[in-house]
């Protein structure tokens, strides 16, 4: 698989702080990849040495193939995590201002974001200042001009902050149509709920360097410790607990005696549940059985607090 | 693609579109010419202002001293006491009493020759007083003497040396005030323009930072391009202003003159523009005249081409060093109450260039005093223009010290535009505590 971006050890110090410390991604091409870390670990540093507001002091970046110049800014979109417009100028003329910046003739760039505007439902503003919008309709007018020259690559730095749910939902989905079209995605961001359903590759980035990456459900897999939720319906559940505590390590229990169901936590020692399965099988009648699997802010957590644990 | 012109654009648009650019721009010429005309017209109110005065004559002479004339007014009392004189000045309202006493002798009633009025008399009335008996005694000494008025006035003839410079030109007096009065012109003028669009620019800069635009900006133009952008359509936003002051100015002031009929003439010599003329005042018309042509032989010899030329060099070149410096300032800070800080070490050069040029450079345009300031490239733009008025070469600015200020002010130029855009750079994406001169400097060494 090729990739969109490459960074190769790159490092870079700003004074006595080291803001990246020998960091190295392969970002696939058509996929959302999650840029994830608490803040202040780095992922601005990193993301605007890729739009090269900033150089590294070390290391290499490759875009498609080639190493970063300035005429590939063309060619990636990016809406800052600081981000704002002009208060005092019209939205259609800063607009197009702004994708005219990125390389856009003025007739191409009208011809688009009359085309955005609708597909937005915010044709209307065209003549609006920009004091005279809500922040999420500010929102909408930045995110229009971040994709309007219609990059390779884009990069959102929290792009759902400043948005209510329902906008949210609709920018998401418009995230999820550029993927569609061949777009390749950078996602940056410190709130793990978003992930899960946005990013098929992830890179958790803690204080300056890189500790973990790869896709996200190999991730998973790899994070997983056979835990298994179990589900029963019993009559007494006493008689099976003793009975398991030889074979099986119970993590907790919990019976509801009136619907007499019992919920069970079971640690197993490898991924094989045919065992269990067969022993609980004849004794009550399953009415749950599932594998937990690590959410991605779990995974966040506990790699920070092993990484920890090792420097210390 | 080249993105300057873009920028340079929308700064220009953005500032000539602004509201109280758009005021200041159209109400200053009107606030000025207001100001002249109200000044103008107030002057010679007063003038206009018919005064009336009593006369109580008791003496045989000033027969014909004391007679009405457009401003003035005389009315002769007859055959009353001077305390009866007094009471009916008051009451009939006049502007004052001239009491002229029965004497021996002219000389003695002169000396004894009171004026009363109401309050302190204007200077204008006395003088007039003073210059009737003046006339009327010179007369009789003159009689004394055995002297004829003609007699008189071909002794009282005034003189003016002959002035000329070593290589043979031929000068007047009054001539450097004149020079002096048009290179402070142009000092002025750019230490004006500098504080004010280096204060639009620095503006623009923190509004920018404020916003939160500038990450966005930066994501598609190098951080140079945008502050030199920002300069310069400032500046030519400026630049636009100034000509429409410039024009609309020069209009107004024609169609109020004519509104109002005032003299243009008489402006000038009220606000006292060329002290060389005071000594001319006892000359016959035809001396004057003949001064006037030489002043204006003199303005024309100037070298008006090259100072107009020059101007633009050390304006373009003085504008852009502190332009850039404010826009490193903008990026600095957070906020406009953050910059006073920087702002007083840059105003300071300024301020000195123009004090510089006021006592120094006016009293002795070669001096070392002069040559210094107009070679050290912060102040030069202002205390060169204003030796430039004493010419180029020989007897003014030695071309060497034009080249050498010229390509001093290029060399800090490029420096200081260096330095500003690596503050601008960094600062412009660090929001929060207002930095230190420290951590500017540190600033400097990121990469």
């Amino acid at each position: 698989m090729s990739h969109i971006l490459v960074a190769n050890d790159v490092t870079k110090q700003f004074g006595s702080h080291t803001a990246l410390k020998n960091v190295s991604l392969e970002i696939p091409k058509n996929s959302i990849y999650g840029l994830l870390g608490p803040n202040g670990a780095g992922k601005t540093t990193l993301i605007r040495i890729i739009n090269q507001i900033t150089y590294p002091d070390q290391g290499s970046v490759y875009f498609d193939g080639e190493l970063l110049k300035p005429e590939h800014i063309a060619q990636i979109g990016y809406l800052p995590e600081e981000r704002g417009l002009y208060k005092s100028m019209k939205v259609g003329e800063q607009a197009l201002y702004l994708a005219q910046l990125k390389g856009l003739s003025k007739a191409e760039a009208k011809k688009r974001l009359k085309y955005w505007f609708e597909r937005l439902e915010i044709g209307d503003w065209w003549n609006k200042k920009i004091q005279e919008l809500s922040k999420g309709m500010a929102q909408k007018i930045q995110f229009v001009v971040t994709v309007l020259h219609e990059p390779k690559l884009l990069i959102f730095d929290e792009p759902f902050s400043g948005f209510d749910p329902i906008n949210a939902n609709i920018i998401k989905e418009q995230i999820l149509s550029l993927k569609e079209n061949g777009t390749s995605i950078i996602f940056s961001t410190h709130r793990m709920e978003s992930v899960e359903e946005l990013c098929e590759y992830i890179a958790l980035i803690h204080k300056s360097e890189k500790i973990l990456d790869g896709k996200l459900t190999d991730i998973k897999k790899e994070y997983k410790n056979n835990i298994f939720e179990i589900g029963l319906e019993i009559d007494n559940e006493q008689l099976l607990l003793n009975e398991m505590q030889d074979k099986f390590q119970v993590l907790s229990q919990d019976y509801d005696s009136i619907e007499k169901q019992l919920n069970l936590r079971v640690q197993l020692p490898s991924n094989e549940s045919r065992d269990i399965l067969a022993f609980l099988g004849s004794r009550a009648n399953v009415n749950g059985f599932k594998e937990t699997i690590p959410s991605a802010s779990d995974i966040f957590i506990k790699t920070i607090q092993n990484k920890n644990i090792d420097h210390e | 693609m080249n993105k300057l012109p873009l920028i340079i654009k929308r700064e220009y648009i953005a500032k000539v579109r602004n509201k109280s650019f758009v005021v200041m721009t159209f109400l200053s010429p009107f606030l000025m010419v207001g100001m002249i005309l109200l000044i103008a017209y107030l002057t010679q109110l007063n003038d206009n202002e018919k005064k009336v005065i009593g006369v109580l004559n008791e003496s045989g002479y000033f027969a014909n001293e004391f007679v009405t004339s457009e401003v003035t007014s005389y009315i002769n009392f007859k055959d009353i006491s001077l305390e009866q004189a007094k009471d009916s000045t008051v009451s009939l309202g006049f502007y004052g009493l001239i009491y002229l006493p029965n004497e021996s002798n002219l000389e003695q009633v002169a000396q004894r020759a009171f004026f009363y009025s109401k309050d302190a008399p204007s200077a204008t009335v006395l003088d007039k007083l003073e210059s009737s008996i003046t006339g009327r005694l010179r007369q009789e000494r003159l009689r004394e003497l055995g002297m004829s008025p003609k007699e008189y006035a071909e002794m009282d003839r005034g003189y003016n040396i002959n002035i000329e410079t070593f290589d043979g030109l031929q000068n007047v007096k009054g001539i450097n005030e004149i020079k002096a009065i048009i290179g402070g012109a142009f000092g002025y003028l750019i230490m004006m323009f500098i504080i004010i669009y280096g204060g639009f620019v620095m503006r623009s800069v923190i509004e920018e930072k404020t916003s939160r635009i500038i990450e966005v900006i930066i994501s598609s133009v190098k951080p140079f391009h945008l502050m030199m952008g920002k300069i310069i359509g400032t500046s030519l936003a400026g630049i636009t202003q100034f000509a429409i002051w410039i024009v609309s100015g020069a209009i107004l002031l024609f169609i109020g003159l004519a509104i109002f009929d005032i003299d243009p003439a008489s402006l000038t010599k009220g606000g006292g523009v060329a002290p060389g003329m005071a000594n001319t005042a006892n000359v016959d018309v035809d001396a004057l005249t003949q001064n006037i042509q030489l002043y204006a032989q003199e303005i024309f010899e100037l070298p008006i081409f090259a100072m107009l030329f020059f101007f633009i060099v050390y304006f373009v070149l003085g504008y852009l060093i502190y332009s850039s410096i404010y826009a490193a300032i903008g990026a600095a800070v957070d906020n406009e109450t953050d910059t006073q800080q920087f702002i007083f070490p840059v105003i300071l050069p300024l301020m000195l260039a123009i004090y510089v040029g006021f006592f120094s450079v006016f009293s002795n345009p070669n001096g070392p005093i002069a040559v210094a300031f107009s070679l050290f490239p912060l102040t030069s733009p202002i205390v060169m223009l204003m030796r430039l008025p004493w010419g180029i070469g020989e007897g003014g600015v030695p071309v060497w010290q034009l080249i050498t200020s010229i390509v001093i002010l290029i060399g800090t130029f490029i420096g200081i535009v260096w330095v500003a855009a690596k503050i601008y750079r960094v600062g412009i994406l660090m929001y929060g505590k207002k930095p230190s001169y420290k951590e500017l400097y540190k600033w400097l060494k990121y990469s």
